[in-house]
């Protein structure tokens, strides 16, 4: 059961890539799937404070669950537009 | 509605014109500039990166809140440009027509506010001898 993850901004340069596949296993929460990326990728440790969780486009919880085939992103926090954040 | 990511020119006028109708006296526009400095450096040029299919839902999402709190807004039209962007140039348009400009203003401003929040976009900025990311405040979801 696999699931595949988007980074973006920072996340995609500390990690070298856009997108990667997690084994998922006996099933994983949002969290877990980082956690999980975060140990092959050990430049992305320590951001879980700050990230918030989209599964299949939609913002969810840390506690949500993946299914297979899901789309998982991991998002920084965001600075669209102009000007000061 | 209309909701877009562009890497080229954003277009104002076709925003207006998109939002304009016969019976809305006001089209408020908003417009973010790419500006030559950030917390006391000298920016050269920014860079964005977005996802692209959330982005466009999130977007839909807002302008449907705001138009709940404000009922007399008639139409909405957002661009964002992405790639990288020059001192001067626009990075993000919201336009918000409604019968008077009260209610135009007020929708536009909120809804830039709340584009700022939750829309899945990221800044770098790129100045002499350095870059960074600009990652806003942490929010919950």
């Amino acid at each position: 059961m696999k699931a595949k993850v988007r980074l973006f901004a920072r996340l995609s340069e500390l990690a070298g890539m856009r997108e990667a596949e997690v084994e998922l296993g006996e099933g994983l929460t949002a969290a877990e799937v980082y956690e999980l990326l975060s140990r092959d990728y050990p430049k992305l440790a320590g951001l879980g404070e700050i990230l918030r969780y989209a599964v299949n486009g939609e913002y969810v919880t840390a506690a949500h669950p993946v299914g297979e085939n899901d789309e998982v992103a991991l998002i920084p926090p965001v600075s669209g537009g102009a000007g000061a954040v | 509605m209309l909701f877009e990511l562009r890497s080229v020119a954003l277009e104002p006028e076709r925003l207006i014109e998109h939002v304009r109708r016969d019976e809305s006296g006001a089209v408020a526009l908003f417009s973010g500039v790419v500006r030559n400095n950030s917390m006391g450096r000298r920016v050269l040029y920014l860079e964005y990166d977005a996802y692209p299919e959330m982005a466009q839902k999130v977007m839909r999402q807002i302008a449907d809140e705001i138009r709940g709190r404000w009922a007399a807004v008639i139409d909405i039209a957002i661009q964002h440009r992405t790639g990288r962007l020059e001192i001067g140039e626009t990075s993000l348009l919201v336009a918000v027509s409604s019968p008077h400009r009260k209610e135009a203003f007020e929708a536009c401003h909120a809804l830039v506010d709340r584009f700022k929040e939750v829309v899945p976009i990221w800044k770098k900025e790129v100045w002499e001898g350095g870059e960074e990311w600009i990652e806003g405040e942490a929010m919950k979801s």
